[in-house]
């Protein structure tokens, strides 16, 4: 579920150099009062039921607990839990490993793929809208439902897969090949979504660059690798980081395969079995929580800090 | 919250502390005075959760109990409901999918669970106990009658007081279809070599021999239950549920071969397929055996549960024998400091009759009633059979779910059985680390 | 975000296409005029891949319409049994009505909740100047984006320990309550509408503001009555794709409620495994019918998803 800001959708106006308001201008005592409501009942409530729990897991990932009686139960062991997760808990190293192939194959796959449409859809074909409904789709979707879905294709008895290929494979089921299938149902949805963030970037490409290159000369493929390629540079890295944190925060489609067993183990499912489940091992499952929070912290930052550069000037 | 740190303790733990204190025997105590214990045990650290001798008269019989059950199962589902309305209260039902309220149990509990709802008896419901999050309803063993020794002993906390009534109870063991196996000439093997030469002549004959499924995690561990206790017996397989008994030992890695030796024979890909599938297997005869609990029937159409029989696991060792079984008992537990306390217990009490069974019973016939009083007289061939099975076990486990901590169970073993039926070759590596990990749980 | 680099004029995200043909007159005439080898190949591979990219949808359409017994006999490869019938068996054993109403029950105030809220502080970062705007708006943007798993825990018991009176919740506490999981969707997406309406009130000209300033307009004359009407396609928009994530918000859900009976539709996908897992046809249905809503909004406000998104949105 990421819902990150990202095609700069700075109206025209916005680049003519402006006056800032506000400073300047006397704002009565009572505007005042309102100007700081607007602004704290939604800050308080971004910081009560965001920020605020991030640092509580934290905290608590120092701490064993069994999450029942009160604050005072909770006994302060230091970084054990930490070491538990490295050495002492098998299903971690696979589940990070998991979370990386994820990562790069969203890249490999579906991100460039989408890009690769994009471009395609660019070019004004006859029926554009047609496609691009067919590749957007899935987006809609929940990924859940994607999980079931795909499940269609997938059955060893009664999926479509098997029946065509004349195989007898459990493709969610054989940890060999399960992380693979669920891939291609997630990347189903992620190369509609990059395609069309890509799509509006590149609608947003000053056209005169490209028939400047034409005139020059420059072949299609030449102009969108040293002309268009360039001047995309702020989507580029937007994709990254909607691609990084999208595979960070898979969860709903293997949860609801099999609740992140057997092959789909990922750390997001780790964190939840561990405080959800009857195991209630809160301590621990908040060490793994902070660890999932500091990677994403990074790219959060950098996130921001390239959205934001504009802002600064 | 004493979690059991020991053998001695966890075993201490099954004996109703009131009762040692007064000094009778376990045995003793269980045959005479029910109201005892809880008179006994009115100093529990758990009079704050609503035994609601203080409380009194919150809620009556006429309002609303609200009822928290995980029989999602149609079967099930719909006798759950004929017993509520057979009980002439007015009970709101909140049915949440099986495996998920499991899951949600210890969330559950400690948010808004429902006055009365279904669990399990054993460690898994002292465990809960004990953390005051369940009611005690001592005062409704008080007019509870056919309810044996044994069963008290389930439903009893680690304090002494009741906190659980039983419903039903099922036996594990191999089930088949007897029409397949007269149609082939199989025999019950009493061995284990005899089960692998009839798994080998069921391939021979075109059948998967063991129908298997471990999608949810839980049905691999009764296979492990069912080997433990043969190979190390009753007593080995309680200490290492408790945490005493070390995970890489001799005696659980030769669980762990045996179950290597056994793994051929049985279904494959069991890591993607839930037990409902495996159990179609069996009852569509394309599968020769299922290891299971009798719920297995719950998958068989009306007119097929009578071919549906089973036998015991085995024996291996003829030291250890095939005295121990696994029949794990469902019931009921109130919540602490019910909204609705009298209306709760009554349904309860009427939970624990005879008459509340036999509906149950009349629309679930895959499962045996509790009670002794429970009219057996519509029994099936098979309950009739699972009546004189566990009532002739020298001993009965749980489950091992239900016989050791949650969180061992579902963030430890739930795991390394599945990695075994991945990889079962590297038995050292995985018993090392269950041994590592049970260590950095059971300190708690 | 006035970035030199990627700059389009205010509100283009709408009206794109329409924008787009404005802007590149002589292009798209040369182009459709000339079909070349190559041009041919890529119409091929181009409608050859948006087929398969509906397949999946149209796979589990066609069998939802067919019958059990048929096609575990035929096999699901071929044609026939067709039927209504696993319609409205899914609707009744998933008891859809009780879970699409609670969808809506929570995603209709969730989203206005989410919009008013964002566009209260997205008018003070856009008109007025503080020095903490840019870390309010990273505050609020980060928010949006660090992984649910990891908060967690401290909510959940957060939401425990919450009272509420029993008329706004049967549970008594914010656990197990609509309440509950509105406010969490609320305080979730609430960071990237923020995001996306400030960035697009800045845009709006502000010779407006300076007018209605001279008039008199107080604070909340220039925000009801100026800014939030000129806003009304980013809001537009974004309550499109407000609805489309919240309807399809399956994480907090399943966590914070707990009650069979008030899971929101998406999430009360995991309670019909049991049901729904040997019959393939049924489960089909059931898949159609959730998708159905979202489906709906797609194809009758693609242009507002999609103007959502070039907005400054992007969705998994």
């Amino acid at each position: 579920m990421t819902d990150l800001p990202t095609v700069p959708a700075a109206p025209a106006e916005a680049a003519v150099p402006r006056r800032r308001l506000g400073s300047r201008v006397r704002v009565s005592g009572t505007d005042r009062v309102l100007l700081f409501v607007m602004v704290a009942i939604p800050l308080a409530m971004v910081v009560l039921w965001v920020w605020l729990p991030a640092i509580a897991s934290v905290v608590l990932s120092f701490a064993r607990w069994t999450g029942v009686g009160g604050l005072d139960t909770i006994e302060w062991i230091g970084t054990e839990n930490y070491k538990n997760v490295f050495t002492n808990y098998p299903p971690f190293a696979p589940a990070l490993r998991h979370n990386l192939i994820w990562l790069v194959f969203l890249f490999v796959l579906p991100t460039l793929f989408g890009i690769f449409l994009a471009v395609l859809l660019d070019r004004e074909l006859r029926g554009t809208r047609f496609y691009q409904t067919a590749f957007f789709l899935p987006v809609v979707l929940s990924l859940a439902l994607i999980g079931f879905i795909w499940q269609l294709m997938y059955s060893r008895d009664q999926g479509l897969l098997n029946a065509v290929l004349g195989t007898q494979i459990d493709w969610y089921g054989d940890s060999k090949v399960n992380l693979w299938a669920v891939l291609v149902a997630a990347g189903w949805k992620h190369a509609g979504y990059i395609m069309l963030l890509y799509l509006a970037g590149l609608k947003g490409v000053d056209p005169s660059l490209r028939e400047a290159a034409a005139v020059d000369g420059a072949s299609p493929a030449r102009t969108f690798f040293s002309v268009v390629l360039p001047v995309m540079r702020p989507i580029n890295i937007i994709i990254i980081v909607v691609t990084v944190i999208e595979s960070l925060r898979a969860f709903d489609i293997v949860w609801v395969i099999n609740k992140g067993t057997n092959g789909l183990e990922l750390i997001s499912t780790l964190v939840t079995s561990n405080v959800v489940g009857e195991a209630s091992r809160i301590g621990f499952g908040s060490a793994l929580a902070t660890i999932m929070l500091v990677i994403s912290l990074v790219f959060i930052t950098i996130f921001l800090s390239t959205v934001m550069r504009g802002e600064r000037r | 919250m004493s979690r059991p740190r020991s053998e001695s303790e966890y075993l201490a733990s099954l004996i109703p502390p009131s009762v040692a204190a007064a000094g009778l025997s376990r045995r003793g105590f269980l045959k005479g005075t029910l109201g005892a214990g809880a008179a006994l045990s009115l100093s529990s650290l758990l009079a704050a959760c609503g035994g609601g001798d203080d409380g009194g008269g919150s809620g009556s019989a006429s309002q609303e109990v609200t009822f928290g059950s995980n029989q999602s199962d149609a079967v099930p589902k719909k006798a759950y409901a004929d017993m509520l309305a057979a009980s002439g209260l007015t009970v709101k039902v909140n049915t949440i999918e099986h495996e998920t309220f499991q899951e949600n149990i210890n969330n559950y509990l400690q948010g808004n669970p429902d006055d009365v709802f279904t669990w399990f008896a054993g460690y898994r419901m002292q465990f809960f106990a004990a953390q005051g999050l369940a009611g005690d309803i001592s005062d409704v063993w008080g007019g509870l009658s056919g309810m044996s020794e044994a069963l008290k002993k389930a439903s009893t906390g680690e304090d002494g007081k009741q906190y659980f009534v039983p419903l039903t109870t099922y036996p594990w063991g191999l089930f088949y279809r007897k029409s397949v196996w007269e149609e082939k000439g199989y025999q019950e093997p009493k061995t284990l070599d005899e089960l692998v030469t009839l798994a080998k002549q069921m391939q021979t004959d075109g059948l998967i021999p063991i129908a298997f499924a471990d999608k949810d995690g839980w049905p691999a561990m009764g296979t492990f239950d069912q080997l433990n206790l043969r190979i190390n017996g009753y007593q080995f397989h309680v200490d290492l549920m408790a945490g005493k008994e070390a995970w890489d030992s001799a005696e659980v890695k030769k669980v762990f071969d045996t179950w290597r030796g056994l793994l051929p024979y049985h279904q494959e890909d069991a890591l993607g397929r839930e037990w409902q599938e495996a159990a179609q297997a069996l009852q569509k005869k394309q599968a020769g055996m299922y290891l299971l609990g009798m719920f297995v029937g719950e998958q068989f159409p009306e007119k097929d549960r009578e071919d549906l029989d089973f036998f015991t696991f085995p024996e291996i060792d003829p030291a250890i024998g095939t005295g121990a079984i696994e029949a794990p008992i469902d019931g009921l537990m109130m919540r602490a400091e019910p909204k609705n306390e009298e209306g709760a217990k009554q349904l309860l009490k009427f939970a624990g009759t005879a008459e509340a069974e036999n509906v149950l019973l009349k629309a679930n016939n895959t499962v045996i009633g509790a009670s002794s009083e429970a009219d057996a007289s519509a029994y099936t061939g098979l309950q009739k059979k699972a009546v004189e099975f566990i009532g002739s076990a020298e001993s009965i486990a749980q489950f091992l779910d239900r016989d050791t901590r949650p969180d061992f169970a579902s963030t430890v073993m739930l795991p390394g059985l599945q990695t075994f039926i991945k990889n079962p070759n590297d038995i050292d590596g995985l018993t090392k680390s269950l041994e590592s990990q049970k260590k950095s749980i059971f300190t708690s | 975000m006035s970035s030199a680099t990627v700059t389009r004029p205010a509100a283009t995200a709408a009206t794109t296409t329409r924008n787009r043909r404005r802007l590149t007159p002589g292009r798209v005439p040369r182009n459709r005029r000339r079909l070349t080898p190559g041009r041919v190949l890529l119409y091929v591979f181009v409608v050859l891949t948006a087929l398969a990219w509906l397949f999946p949808v149209v796979w589990a359409l066609f069998n939802s319409f067919r019958d059990y017994d048929y096609t575990s006999v035929n096999g699901y490869v071929s044609l026939g049994g067709f039927t209504f019938e696993n319609y409205t068996n899914a609707w009744e054993q998933g008891e859809f009505t009780r879970h699409f109403l609670n969808s809506l029950i929570i995603t209709v105030p969730a989203v206005l909740l989410t919009l008013f809220l964002a566009s209260c502080v997205a008018f003070v970062v856009a008109r007025y100047s503080f020095r903490f705007n840019l870390v309010l708006l990273g505050l609020f943007t980060a928010a949006n984006l660090l992984p649910q798993q990891a908060l967690l825990i401290p909510l959940y018991r957060a939401y425990r320990e919450i009272p509420l009176p029993l008329w706004m919740s049967d549970s008594g506490q914010l656990l197990d309550s609509y309440w509950g999981l509105i406010l969490v969707n609320v305080a979730f997406q609430t960071g990237f509408c923020t995001f996306v309406l400030s960035n697009y009130m800045k845009a709006l000209p502000h010779e407006m503001f300076e007018a209605a300033r001279v008039d008199g307009a107080g604070v909340s004359t220039q925000f009801f009555r100026i800014t939030l009407p000129l806003c009304r396609p980013a809001l537009a928009a974004l309550a499109t794709l407000q609805v489309t994530w919240i309807y399809n918000e399956f994480f907090w859900a399943t966590v914070l409620m707990q009650s069979g009976d008030k899971f929101p539709i998406t999430s009360s996908l995991t309670n019909l495994r049991g049901q729904f897992f040997t019959d393939y046809n049924l489960l089909s249905a059931g898949s159609v019918i959730i998708a159905i809503p979202v489906l709906v909004i797609f194809f009758l406000l693609q242009k507002q998803f999609v103007a959502g998104l070039t907005l400054g949105a992007t969705k998994g």
